[in-house]
């Protein structure tokens, strides 16, 4: 044993080997696992009789899935990884100059996403490009507006709200109820339900000025849950649980998106389609969302940013500075909340249709699942966050194929939770700060430089 | 010295639900002086020095400073008087850099001296300028003390309270530490309050001091006094002077 150079692969073979023992292992571990949860499946036959259904066939792609899963990851995936940071160790680390995607990336994206409407138009037509604008585009700017409005609250204040869906719902309601019962137009709306949304923020704010951390988390998920309900019984107003239906689009400085006479497409001489709409709303959300890190970026460099941030991280040292925390506190839940409120009356004027089901305290979750799967604070990495877990459902949804593997009952989208639950804890594994995990500072005196900072353990001193 | 009263700490009772930490606390502070409260773990010393900033609230008893009441004040509001306090523990912000825990110590003012006043930090402290764009949290335990006394002195206070300054740092770092407090008093005339569990020290370095023993006040003098106090020494300098 003169040439030992990795004493692991001596002493347990080949790794091929390894892996086709260690996977063997997975895959019997599975097998004892699920053989009962997923073998066998209790259901009632004609005559009311508990009968047990076997689904011999998942168990075993189960089975197959563990095996190849575990294989892969010892056969490849670990040298790989062990490979490549040992490069990584013997590499000096150079402070590479950062790429030209990487300094521009905002302005790319921005620019892709205005690009994003012509392109597809081109590409699937007016008809095939619905579900890309629509599914796609408006769906997943929606929650990135809205993860950006939590992000004041949660990643830059600091305060854990729970209950936020009830100020996209406060301004969905209120541009339903206003623009029904009053003819009101969405431009004078929009900013009425950000201001409505805002003082419920206020109304939220003032019991939990006192709370922190898991207190104030469980009184904010209630506050979510009192407008839900409250939507759902105070039915001369709401509607109840039939919701709000008919809706007035939102349109274009008076023109409406409709086939009349003095409609967009004829006063543009276009060919009548639903299409125009899309795209209209899909730059509409996309300035509300521009609007949402525009406000984010500028407020973080005011003196009320720094103090939100200032809060998160320690609210005695606050208070023994002079920052009044009532208000700072306050202004984040108003702030918030109003552009969960614009959010809101976006995405009511887009459905036509509200009911309080939309606005269920699962909402709330995956809105802050983005947000902490996003690293709290950035606003790249929160957007990342909300087209992979939007886009994500939307692509569950697309993937038939999967029914030719898993039968024809198998709905993908049903797995969804399953998956953001795995997903979830893989990225807490993998990245315990989210995607873009450090804080960008605010205030820089000559120039911007790469300090080991970035190594900081969160509340660590 | 100048001889007008700053700082007046008058009977002042303070407690955490029904248990009386402060039994009823005379301190004062004049202009230009460094004066020093000892006193073993648990007798009180850090909840004197929030008494005085606000939270809590004292029950019984006044807080007079600069002649005007400010017992039942809000923290933040006796902090706009230029109550500077510089907590337990340093409390600096650890995710924000070293440049940003600064601006916030000078948020009273608007950052309007702030330029003017970094400087001055920067040479008192010249760590903190190397270290100016690093974030706070990976300060060692000096640099921080050090962040956390220059955060409070951008808001150019007119009092400097500093709990326990020395707590958990070398010998040599707390005695730079000590040097910088006399600096301050020396060179512009502050008026510094100051909590320590090392009492040769912060006698060393008070014009007075005052000794707190569960809740009371059972000693105040000089600092030289003090010190030759054999009572003190028993209490609080044996084995303790290096």
């Amino acid at each position: 044993m003169a040439s030992v150079t990795n004493p692991s692969t001596v002493s347990t073979g080949s790794p091929t080997g390894k892996a086709l023992r260690e996977a063997t292992f997975t895959a019997v571990m599975t097998f004892l696992m699920f053989a009962l949860f997923i073998g066998l499946k209790t259901d009632q036959n004609m005559r009311n009789e508990l009968i047990l259904v076997p689904r011999w066939g998942m168990l075993a792609i189960l089975v197959v899935l563990a095996f190849v899963g575990r294989f892969a990851m010892v056969a490849w995936l670990q040298p790989w990884r062990a490979a490549s940071k040992a490069a990584k160790a013997e590499a000096p680390t150079v402070d590479e100059e950062a790429g030209f995607v990487k300094r521009n990336f905002s302005k790319l994206a921005i620019l892709a996403l205005v690009l994003y409407p012509p392109i597809i138009l081109a590409l699937f037509g007016a008809q095939g490009s619905l579900k890309y604008i629509d599914n796609f585009g408006i769906q997943i700017l929606i929650y990135v507006m809205l993860a950006w409005g939590l992000n004041i609250v949660v990643g830059l204040a600091g305060l854990l709200d729970l209950g936020y869906v009830a100020f996209y719902a406060v301004g969905a309601y209120s541009y339903a109820l206003l623009s029904i019962n009053f003819g009101f137009s969405f431009w004078i709306l929009l900013p009425l339900a950000g201001i409505l949304s805002a003082f419920w923020g206020i109304i939220l704010g003032f019991p939990v000025l006192r709370l922190k951390g898991d207190y104030l988390a469980i009184v904010t998920l209630a506050f979510g849950e009192i407008i839900r309900l409250v939507l759902i019984n105070w039915q001369d107003v709401t509607k109840g649980t039939f919701g709000i239906s008919g809706i007035p689009k939102i349109t274009l400085f008076g023109i409406p998106f409709d086939a009349s006479p003095n409609g967009f497409a004829k006063i543009f001489h276009l060919a009548p389609s639903s299409a125009y709409y899309k795209v209209f709303l899909f730059y509409l959300i996309l300035l509300l969302c521009l609007l949402t890190a525009f406000v984010t970026i500028r407020l973080r460099r005011l003196p009320i940013g720094r103090a939100w941030e200032a809060l998160r991280e320690d609210e005695i040292a606050c208070r023994s500075l002079g920052i009044n925390t009532v208000t700072t506190k306050l202004t984040a839940f108003a702030i918030g909340a109003m552009f969960g409120g614009f959010a809101g009356s976006f995405f009511a004027a887009r459905q036509g249709f509200v009911s309080p089901e939309s606005f269920v305290f699962l909402e709330s979750a995956v809105i802050l699942s983005i947000v902490v799967l996003g690293g709290m604070g950035s606003l790249t990495g929160i957007a990342i966050a909300a087209i992979a877990m939007v886009g994500g459902t939307e692509l569950l949804r697309e993937m038939d194929f999967l029914k030719a593997v898993f039968g024809p009952d198998f709905t993908p989208e049903l797995y969804r939770m399953l998956i953001f639950g795995l997903a979830m804890i893989t990225m807490m594994l993998v990245r315990p700060r989210g995607f873009v995990g450090s804080r960008e500072p605010t205030a820089f005196l000559f120039e911007r430089k790469n300090v080991s900072g970035s190594f900081t353990k969160e509340g660590h001193g | 010295m100048a001889a007008d009263t700053l700082l007046k700490v008058e009977g002042v009772e303070t407690f955490y639900g029904n248990i009386r930490a402060l039994a009823g606390v005379d301190v004062e502070v004049k202009k230009g002086e460094i004066v020093s409260l000892i006193g073993a773990n648990g007798a009180g010393k850090s909840t004197l020095m929030m008494t005085i900033c606000g939270s809590p609230q004292a029950r019984h008893g006044s807080v007079i400073f600069d002649g005007q009441d400010i017992t039942r004040m809000p923290t933040h509001e006796i902090a706009r008087l230029r109550i500077a306090q510089s907590p337990e523990g340093r409390r600096i912000f650890p995710r924000m850099t070293v440049y940003e825990n600064l601006q916030m110590g000078a948020s009273l003012d608007n950052q309007k001296f702030f330029q003017e006043d970094v400087e001055k930090m920067f040479t008192l402290f010249p760590r903190l300028k190397e270290r100016q764009f690093q974030r706070g949290g990976t300060l060692s335990g000096g640099e921080q003390q050090m962040l956390a006394i220059a955060r409070a002195l951008m808001a150019r206070p007119k009092l400097l309270m500093l709990d326990e300054p020395s707590l958990g740092l070398a010998p040599l770092v707390s005695k730079q530490i000590f040097a910088a407090i006399k600096l301050l008093n020396v060179e512009q005339g502050l008026t510094v309050f100051l909590v320590e569990q090392n009492a040769f020290a912060a006698l060393k370095l008070s014009h007075r001091a005052y000794v707190l023993v569960n809740g009371s006040i059972t000693m105040s003098g000089s600092g030289a006094e003090l010190l030759a106090n054999p009572e003190v020494r028993a209490a609080y300098l044996e084995g303790g002077a290096h």
